[in-house]
């Protein structure tokens, strides 16, 4: 068993193992953020691919957006919230471990990375960098999906607003020029105050 | 590479013009519903043009490499899409009125959707596939929940993009098992490894499996059709009359490229599954719209009845069922139409829209014209020999017979005798009941002369379409063979 199919190993297990978490986990926090993990180790594997771009956009994307706005969203349910923080120090040192295991991943994944392909029969390396290929890809051959993808986004921004935005009566624009025209003695009163009696506005 | 672009014209011409109603909308705001309503129905009708005359069959060759076709089974999709897709929008027009909620976002989201349908349809790669689905489906989720403020429409929305969205799940990971065992996502790449492969291997026929239970969500076959009666009934009735024909188009000539042009060589693998799908879908379809009380859940059951008997032209694998099925398809959405169209027409004194089945009683006597049209409809939909929606139904029977389905055929005929009873439910009510409350419909000009038109299509008159419309299906099942 060489490096590069130990390291594989290690990461679709715990790719697998930290899936499984995220849907047994009791608490939604501890759900999201074993799906974090779960993203980590599907990056790591990215990474034994020859696939760095895509692994890290997994990280840029699906960890640092897709899954904190999980957790937001997850943390506007109905939890107790005072009974997570009773358990904080208890549960930091577990945090940091995942922390840990997680940084030795990533520092795991590189060198298995540059030993050398998982695959047995890998397609030769390109000249080009992983970027220029799925550049040349996406505005090439896949032209058509990718600007329907576009349209796609379109139609979710539209669709946004359509199910948001409404007109509302109460509503207070900002208007400029009356700001800048608003002169000192219109809005301050000046009061002298007596001791013990209040001002009478 | 050099793209042919005068092959896509009509989506260019939908894509381009998009931006521009959406640009007018935004300045104008809820002034520019008009406007963009007859500008899109305009761009639909350009583009249904573009479809029929620019599309040469020289021409239809793979686009892209590979990832699209212009072919005439493209064209004969894309040409009742966007027809079907213009009669839903000045539907709306009316029906909405001055309503608050209404806005000229709405023919906008139409066009993107047909748009999105017009890449199914044309699809002959699974990326491509996906994003046209992905597209026309995104749109339908918004359209399901149009009227934000009324809890059902609402509610609709969500049922379907949470159960749209398992089905997108299911199909992609059918996808990508199928791309995993044959390494390519073009459509002729996945026939020469379906067709290499024999017997199927296991990855390839769960990727089968997947992709088919996937696109059967889409067409809401059973058992993947929970979503459709609630889905429609929630939904306002102008989009559930638009969910009733174009995206039904779409889907099931989706699934029969996919059927023969990808997964051709595995017939016996998916027969199986497309038998099961189509009688499970005629028996629930007829014996479940018994108990319902509304109208549009009827015709929820009504058309995964109908999708039945278009599965039947699709399992008989040929291309005579393949032109069955294109033929039925055509006939079904006239009908659906027709029906809608009736349905859209009928408010109570107070002007609010009807939608129980308890309200039609009666109407022969206010609306003789609106309930003898109604009426020519169920009659078809039922399948009842003098109107044409009988035709369809015999020519895929015909066709699953030619295959040697006889079988398959008979249950179909057995299930087209079940369903009867609550079509012929609605007439009675129409027309043997008496009235109970006064009914005032309301149109526009256009819809009456529409449901005269459909009525005609629907009316023995109709088989003088069999010639014309005949060869068309046939020409256009001819390019998947």
């Amino acid at each position: 068993m060489t490096l590069a199919t130990l390291v594989f190993t290690l990461f679709a297990s715990l790719a697998i193992i930290s899936a499984l978490l995220v849907v047994f986990a009791r608490n939604p926090v501890h759900s999201v953020l074993w799906l974090i993990v779960t993203f980590f180790n599907a990056a790591g594997l990215m990474i034994l691919l020859g696939a760095e771009f895509i692994a890290i956009l997994v990280i840029l994307v699906y960890v640092g957006a897709v899954a904190v706005l999980f957790l937001f969203i997850v943390m506007m349910l109905d939890v107790d919230f005072a009974q997570l923080r009773s358990g904080f120090t208890k549960n930091l040192p577990f945090g940091i471990l995942i922390a840990l295991v997680l940084l030795a991943e990533m520092g795991i994944a590189v060198i298995a990375g540059q030993a050398g392909p998982v695959i047995a029969d890998a397609p030769p390396p390109l000249e080009q960098s992983n970027i220029v290929a799925l550049g040349e890809l996406m505005y090439g051959r896949y032209l058509v999906p990718f600007e329907l993808s576009g349209l796609i986004l379109l139609v979710a921004m539209i669709g946004a607003i359509v199910l948001t935005h409404r007109t509302r009566g109460d509503v207070r624009p900002q208007d400029v020029s009356k700001q800048v025209q608003r002169r000192p003695e219109d809005a301050v009163v000046l009061k002298q105050p007596e001791s013990g009696k209040g001002v009478e506005l | 590479m050099t793209y042919n672009f005068a092959a896509i014209l009509p989506e260019l011409i939908l894509v381009f013009g998009e931006p521009v109603l959406m640009l007018t909308a935004s300045t104008m705001g809820a002034r520019a519903t008009r406007l963009t309503t007859w500008g899109t129905v305009a761009l639909l009708l350009a583009a249904t043009l573009a479809a029929l005359f620019t599309t040469e069959p020289g021409t239809a060759g793979p686009l892209f490499g590979g990832l699209m076709s212009a072919d005439p089974f493209a064209v004969y999709g894309k040409v009742l899409i966007y027809l079907s897709g213009a009669v839903a929008i000045i539907a709306a027009d009316r029906w909405f009125g001055d309503d608050v909620l209404h806005g000229p976002e709405y023919p906008v989201l139409i066009l993107l959707a047909t748009v999105g349908m017009s890449v199914m349809v044309s699809a002959t790669n699974l990326v491509t596939l996906y994003v046209g689905l992905e597209l026309n489906s995104l749109a339908a989720y918004i359209l399901a929940s149009y009227r934000r403020t009324d809890a059902r429409s609402a509610e609709a929305g969500l049922k379907y993009f949470v159960l749209g969205g398992l089905a997108s799940g299911i199909l992609l990971y059918g996808i990508s098992l199928v791309y995993g065992f044959t390494a390519t996502t073009d459509f002729s790449g996945i026939a020469v490894a379906f067709g290499r492969d024999e017997p199927l291997g296991i990855g390839l026929l769960f990727g089968l499996v997947f992709t088919m239970a996937g696109l059967a969500f889409k067409i809401s076959a059973v058992p993947f059709h929970m979503w459709t009666p609630d889905v429609y009934e929630g939904a306002p009735t102008p989009v559930t009359t638009f969910f009733a024909s174009a995206p039904k188009i779409a889907a099931v000539l989706l699934a029969a490229r996919v059927c023969f042009e990808a997964m051709g060589p595995a017939v016996d693998a998916w027969r199986q599954i497309v038998v099961f799908a189509a009688l499970a879908s005629i028996f629930l379809g007829a014996i479940a719209a018994y108990g319902q009380t509304n109208i549009k859940r009827l015709l929820a059951y009504s058309s995964i009845n109908n999708i039945g008997f278009v599965l039947i032209g699709l399992a008989a694998g040929t291309p005579a069922g393949a032109s069955a099925m294109l033929f039925y398809m055509a006939i079904y959405t006239v009908m659906t139409l027709g029906a809608f169209l009736v349905v859209l027409s009928l408010k109570n004194a107070q002007g609010e829209p009807l939608e129980a089945i308890a309200d039609l009683k009666g109407l022969s006597q206010t609306r003789p014209g609106m309930a003898a049209a109604l009426a020519i409809f169920m009659f078809s939909l039922a399948g009842i020999p003098p109107l044409f929606g009988f035709w369809p139904k015999l020519l895929v029977f015909n066709a699953a017979v030619e295959a040697g389905l006889v079988a398959l055929a008979v249950a179909g005929i057995v299930g087209t005798v079940v369903g009867a009873f609550y079509y012929l439910k609605v007439i009675k009510i129409m027309y043997f009941d008496e009235r109970e409350q006064e009914l005032a419909t309301s149109c526009g000009p256009l819809e009456p002369i529409f449901i005269a038109i459909f009525a005609l299509i629907v009316s023995p008159l109709g088989y003088l379409l069999i010639g014309p419309l005949g060869d068309w299906s046939a020409t256009a099942a001819g390019a998947l063979f």
